[in-house]
């Protein structure tokens, strides 16, 4: 009985979950893009409304659970027009991959800084390692695509 | 065997490769005859004494296409009388989104009021010649169809009332100034075209 309340609790506690904001590019850039760590990060920028999005997120969670004791960081960027929509989505299909919504309008003045080839269509990754970055403006299938792109940092 | 998967691989290469390069500032657009939401056959040539040609490629399903559906209202009811035209195409397969189905653009453009042609890009042969990869994403001609300008609406999708730069009527008060565009390139973030392969 016990553990089921205490279960209980932390499943409201999930549900509840708030997720990080940034109002600003620069402190998103400053976080996640310019790493002064040797971990390695995933990052894919997507949208609840996204139909490619949404068909790829659960293979960038296959990844996450796959190194979750890795120094491999999954962050999952959501370009969402509010944060209700994200969490909404969120604790609707567990995602356990850690989430950020990026809601800076000015796009224009941010989207090269991101890589300059893209387009500004989604979704995208970015491979990250210390200085070393890949971007690849695609959809993906399967985990092993993305651990193929992986792969090819140093 | 061997032969035929280089052969393919060729064609799949040099395919993507046109697929990815489209039209860069200068480059002379082309024209095309795409169906409107009133059942009409519609191409460039047929605007007479057009001053320019304001393409937006764009939807019914992108939540920043709808955003964007009362600017672009507003930017036709301010040019057209000026000689420059808004033409809205929209380059998606329906197979990927049935929001996106020709009989769905009509109940959209009459829901809007729509004061533009609303095209189908029926085949996707059009998007990939301009090279548009997302919705909106626009392309302004003069009136030789030289691309001018490439990009967005202005800088802000999600939130019109945080515009502070109105990148394509800058665009179009600088061409029929006949004063340099700048910028002549932008970007936006956008929804990927939908293809059904």
């Amino acid at each position: 009985m016990r553990i089921i309340v205490i279960g209980l609790f932390l499943l409201s506690f999930t549900l509840n979950a708030q997720i990080l904001e940034y109002k600003k590019f620069d402190d998103f850039e400053k976080d996640y893009l310019i790493p002064n760590n040797d971990t390695t990060y995933v990052i894919n920028f997507w949208a609840t409304w996204c139909i490619p999005c949404v068909k790829e997120l659960p293979y960038f969670e296959e990844l996450n659970e796959k190194h979750k004791t890795d120094k491999i960081k999954i962050v999952l960027v959501s370009l969402d027009f509010t944060k209700e929509q994200v969490i909404n989505f969120i604790s609707k299909k567990k995602i356990k991959s850690e989430v950020v919504l990026l809601s800076d309008s000015k796009t224009n003045s941010w989207i090269d800084k991101v890589d300059p080839d893209w387009s500004g269509a989604i979704p995208v990754t970015l491979f990250i390692k210390g200085k070393e970055k890949h971007f690849y403006e695609k959809d993906y299938h399967d985990l092993k695509e993305i651990e193929t792109d992986l792969l090819k940092l140093k | 065997m061997k032969n035929l998967t280089t052969i393919a691989l060729i064609l799949i290469t040099s395919f993507s490769a046109i697929a990815q390069s489209g039209y860069r500032i200068g480059d002379t657009a082309t024209d095309f005859k795409l169906k409107g939401t009133d059942d009409k056959m519609h191409s460039l040539a047929e605007i007479k004494d057009a001053k320019g040609y304001i393409i937006i490629f764009t939807c019914n399903h992108c939540p920043f296409s709808i955003a964007y559906e009362d600017r672009i209202i507003a930017i036709q009811d301010k040019y057209k009388a000026k000689g420059y035209h808004v033409i809205a195409i929209n380059p998606n397969d329906p197979k990927v989104n049935a929001d996106d189905s020709f009989e769905k653009m009509k109940v959209r453009a009459k829901e809007k009021g729509f004061n533009f042609w609303y095209l189908f890009d029926d085949g996707q042969k059009i998007y990939p010649q301009y090279g548009a990869t997302k919705t909106p994403h626009v392309f302004l001609l003069n009136k030789n169809r030289v691309v001018k300008y490439i990009g967005a609406i202005d800088d802000s999708s999600k939130d019109p009332a945080a515009v502070e730069q109105t990148f394509l009527a800058n665009a179009i008060d600088a061409l029929d100034a006949g004063k340099k565009i700048t910028p002549e390139t932008t970007k936006a973030i956008g929804c990927s075209i939908k293809t059904a392969n």
